[in-house]
């Protein structure tokens, strides 16, 4: 060992300095990915029990063999307070909340968007302001108001009271905007030579190149739809429309709850409201880091 | 085919900014014009305006017989060529070249036939499926004039349709597009702001300064006769030399001391001279002393940079002729001598 | 607007529309009627409402609980910022450099992204469980008796550990993207420049994250005051009592359960303005942020 350090000195000493970085590195990342896996894990462990074993011990790391009949009970027992809802019928309300507020979103925002940069308008300035002045409050600042509102228009505990208000701020509109800014001039002028008028130029070049921006938005903000929390709390009452997200506050309080203390159920519940959002964020993770990162600049 | 005439048009950008002063002239069935001038001289706008992607501040703009001041680009019956080709970058090259036809309501099949042809006449066969990302940059330069020939329009527009290609493709697709254009014989108005460019394809050039036109004229009289010294100074490389003279009883005097040939018109005074480097040969009787500081090989000729007193000034002599750096004489062709105003620099 | 926009009129109208009667319907008139009530004292019984000028400002200031909460948010804003950007930027860093697995890391470090707020407060409770938490155990063998929802300084603590938890997967990856776009030849030349890794991570790593770094001070700081509400609602099993809470939560539970119209309405007043300075700074960022690239 000496001898060969005598007489290749750099040889093997680089490799082994590197690699002694190269673990340090690792080290921190395994770290770091045990920090963010464990308590998910150690959820979907848990949720493998029965209920009086999670009440008495706590979280397991083992998988225990109750999984199945946990995750059945929490799709397809009517649970809550009037025993009207089961986690099916969240999870079907959860993806009509992020599906519809993803899309309802990209189609209003691009629409607009789209009217901002492309046209000639008189009033392009004021629209622009009054649109992006709604950046600058987001709905928890004006949540009691903006509950009013809905009450006032009778959309309590209806899709439309639960979507559309969550529209109303022009996250959408500023990305769709930046981007079309984005596109060669040039591209919008060859269109009009070749005779295509301002909504052929919109739907035969401007959607399908955004094709890949309207994905990685998409995924945003049905990451954002489905996890909204406040807003579903006051708008629905009525537990049909409850969503898994705004359900978590059911299962805290059954959970905290001594007589009911239905904890593999209430973290079944828990584990099935992570996995779309994962889901999507994990398989479309470029698109999704994309837009999140290029959004905002 | 058609005729363009512009009259009295004028540019001034909604900021105030006049970029083309007031203009007319007239493009012939045919014509190939080239625009040509500094950058920032103007010349995008006025060939935006002849598209319609610009708005007409004032004057009268017509294709043909047809005034178009207010007609949309899609029908004033032309095509134009980006610098940057403007491709639909989602779209096949196919597609890209039909979609203007498309647009117009063609039948399929006709779209079909004539992207065909436009494909054939251009080299472009075997790419027809392709997008426009997987295609070289002299393709899609190609592409770019497939969209424009398939529609057969009265008047194609270039705005310098080949400053990104490297300059080997550049004098290729060049004779391209000029032979393109007489085999066609579509009008064309075509921008550069290489020289070189103008010079080769234009059948007119039409030289740009700050928004004015200094000069319209074939190449040849843009090259020989230049109006004033911007157009002597712009076009030709080397360009023309100009240097400090004087009329003195019908003789140019470079410094006073140097006679020199007897000046054609009656006036007398401090003026700027300017011969092109070629129209100047070595010669130890020469008139007037020249410092030779750098000699430069280019194969088929060599330049001298040098000067006259303290004036630069350069000499083209041919690959055979000897030179060394250092003081020599020459003698300057008397009917290559342009003399300009010294102060408005215009051609006296 | 683009050189040479379209000239139509009624198109764009049309275009505009939808955006700006949702935006006139769910936030001007909300956000005007906040001010305006901002102003009027509520009967309690919702039988009609008294102008009170300034008093529910004035009232505010003068109110311990309410400085008790802001104080609160601001320990809380800072130490979520803080924690959350430094784990995340050293996680960055370190997955930057690796070449095997980078993919892997990244996947591992980001998809908490995606756990709802309220889901990761839920999982927080188990995790602090009075008795059987694994992390109340862990504090209690420094002699802390842990109790989540009683002890005012615990719940205040796993309200902080949750959201840095949650927030750290954006954070990294707005580092990464900023580190992975400094360009190689920048990242060569210090090479040759530093023999230091630390040194050439401070003095040009650093410096040119910097943007990154400003920007996403703010969306933390966003983050901690509105986005950490499910947390927080879910960490104190909905027994505000005498737990912490943030701003926002006050807002809330003064106006849909203590019927305070007029103080929660002056208390989101005072949250727009916070944000609308908040957003200034950000923009004038952003603006600085084009210039430079
Ligand atoms: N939209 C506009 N508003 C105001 N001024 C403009 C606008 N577009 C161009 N200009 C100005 O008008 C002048 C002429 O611009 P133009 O694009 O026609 O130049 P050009 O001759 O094509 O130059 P280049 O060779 O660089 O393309 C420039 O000084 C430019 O700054
Ligand atoms: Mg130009």
């Amino acid at each position: 060992m000496a001898e060969t350090t005598l007489e290749t000195p750099v040889e093997t000493h680089r490799p082994r300095r590197i690699k002694w970085g190269a673990i340090g590195d690792h080290t921190v990342l395994i770290l770091g990915a045990l920090l963010m896996m464990i308590p998910p894990l150690l959820a979907l462990t848990t949720a493998s029990h029965d209920a009086v074993t999670i009440h008495r011990e706590g979280l397991q790391l083992t998988l225990g063999d109750n999984l199945g009949k946990n995750f059945h009970a929490a799709m397809f027992e009517k649970g809550g307070f009037t025993q009207t809802v089961d986690g099916t019928l969240m999870l079907m309300n959860s993806f009509i909340l992020g599906i519809g507020f993803a899309m309802g979103k990209i189609i209003i925002s691009m629409m607009a968007a789209y009217a901002i940069v492309y046209f000639r308008l008189r009033f392009a300035t004021l629209a622009f302001w009054v649109i992006f002045t709604t950046l600058l409050l987001p709905l928890e600042v004006r949540i009691l108001p903006s509950y009013e509102a809905i009450q006032k228009l009778g959309l309590t505990n209806t899709y439309t009271g639960l979507i559309v208000p969550l529209i109303a701020s022009a996250t959408g509109t500023f990305f769709f905007r930046q981007f079309f800014m984005s596109v060669p001039e040039e591209l919008a002028e060859a269109a009009r030579i070749d005779g295509a008028g301002p909504w052929k130029f919109f739907v035969d070049i401007l959607v399908p190149l955004s094709r890949t921006m309207i994905a990685a938005i998409f995924i945003i903000m049905f990451v954002f739809g489905w996890n909204q929390y406040l807003w579903p709390t006051l708008i629905t009452t009525d537990e049909s429309f409850f969503t898994l997200v705004r359900g978590i506050k059911q299962i805290v309080l059954s959970y905290t709850d001594s007589q009911i203390p239905e904890h593999g159920q209430a973290l079944a519940l828990a584990i099935v409201a992570m996995i779309p959002p994962v889901a999507i964020v994990v398989f479309f993770q470029n698109w999704f880091v994309k837009g999140l990162t290029e959004s905002d600049k | 085919m058609a005729q363009v005439s512009l009259e009295g048009i004028r540019k001034v950008y909604p900021n105030g900014f006049q970029a083309v002063q007031t203009t007319s002239f007239t493009i012939q069935d045919g014509e190939f014009v080239v625009l040509v001038g500094p950058s920032g001289c103007g010349k995008s706008t006025l060939l935006r305006m002849i598209a319609g992607l610009e708005e007409i501040t004032e004057g009268e703009l017509k294709i043909g017989d047809r005034v178009v001041n207010d007609v949309d680009p899609a029908d004033r019956d032309i095509a134009m060529v980006f610098q940057n080709y403007a491709l639909y970058p989602h779209m096949t090259v196919r597609k890209n070249i039909g979609y203007g036809l498309k647009n117009r309501g063609t039948p399929a099949s006709e779209i079909a036939a004539k992207v065909e042809d436009a494909a054939r006449m251009l080299n472009l066969t075997e790419y027809l499926d392709r997008k426009p990302a997987q295609l070289s940059g002299g393709q899609r330069q190609r592409v770019a004039m497939g969209r424009a020939v398939v529609r057969d329009p009265a008047l194609f527009l270039f705005d310098e349709p080949l400053s990104n290609l490297d300059a080997k493709l550049r004098n290729q697709m060049r004779i391209e597009i000029k032979a393109l254009q007489r085999r066609l014989g579509t009008t064309a108005v075509y921008v550069t702001h290489d020289q070189v460019e103008a010079m080769t394809m234009a059948d007119r050039i039409i030289v740009l300064n700050a928004g004015r036109i200094e000069q319209i004229g074939t190449p040849s009289e843009i090259y020989h006769n230049p109006a004033s010294t911007f157009v002597a100074s712009f076009m030709g490389a080397p360009p023309m030399n100009l240097i400090r003279a004087e009329v003195d009883q019908k003789q140019v005097k470079i410094n006073g001391y140097d006679a020199l040939m007897v000046a054609s018109e009656a006036f007398s005074g401090p003026i700027t001279m300017g011969i092109r480097p070629e129209d100047v040969e070595l010669d130890a009787q020469g008139q007037v002393k020249f410092h030779v500081d750098i000699l430069e090989e280019l194969g088929a000729h060599r330049l001298l940079h040098g000067r006259i007193d303290d004036q630069p000034f350069s000499v083209m002599i041919g690959k055979e002729d000897t030179a060394h750096t250092g003081e020599t004489r020459i003698k300057l062709k008397p009917e290559a001598l342009r003399l300009f105003d010294k102060d408005t620099g215009l051609r006296l | 607007m683009k050189r040479a926009g379209f000239d139509n009129i009624w198109l764009p109208v049309a275009l505009l529309l939808p955006q700006l009667m949702i935006i006139a319907i769910f936030f001007y008139w909300p956000a005007g009627w906040a001010l305006q009530s901002s102003f009027y004292l509520q009967d309690p019984f919702g039988f009609g409402s008294t102008f009170v000028g300034g008093e529910n400002y004035t009232s505010l200031v003068g109110n311990d609980q309410y400085k008790r909460v802001a104080g609160f948010t601001i320990i809380y804003s800072v130490l979520v910022t803080f924690f959350s950007l430094a784990i995340a930027l050293l996680l960055a860093v370190k997955a930057d450099k690796v070449i095997r697995g980078a993919k892997t890391y990244r996947t591992l470090l980001m998809w908490v992204y995606a756990i709802a707020p309220p889901v990761a407060g839920f999982m927080g409770i188990l995790f602090f469980d009075q008795s059987t938490g694994p992390l109340t155990k862990f504090f209690q063998m420094f002699g802390w008796d842990f109790k989540l929802g009683v002890d005012y300084n615990a719940t205040a603590t796993a309200m902080v550990i949750v959201a840095v938890w949650k927030q750290i997967p954006v954070n990294f990856i707005f580092f990464l993207s900023g580190l992975q776009s400094i360009p190689r030849s920048v990242r060569e030349a210090t090479m040759i420049d530093n023999r230091s890794a630390t040194g050439r991570f401070w003095q040009v790593t650093f410096p040119l994250l910097a943007p990154t770094a400003f920007f996403l001070l703010i969306i933390n700081i966003t983050y901690a005051l509105f986005d950490t509400f499910g947390i927080i609602d879910a960490l104190m099993k909905g027994e505000p009592g005498n737990n912490p809470m943030t701003l926002v939560y006050k807002v809330y539970l003064d106006g849909f359960r203590g019927n305070d119209l007029g103080g929660s309405s002056a208390q989101s007043v005072i949250l727009m303005v916070l944000v609308l300075l908040l957003t200034v700074f950000q923009f004038r960022l952003v603006e600085r942020r084009i210039h430079y690239t």
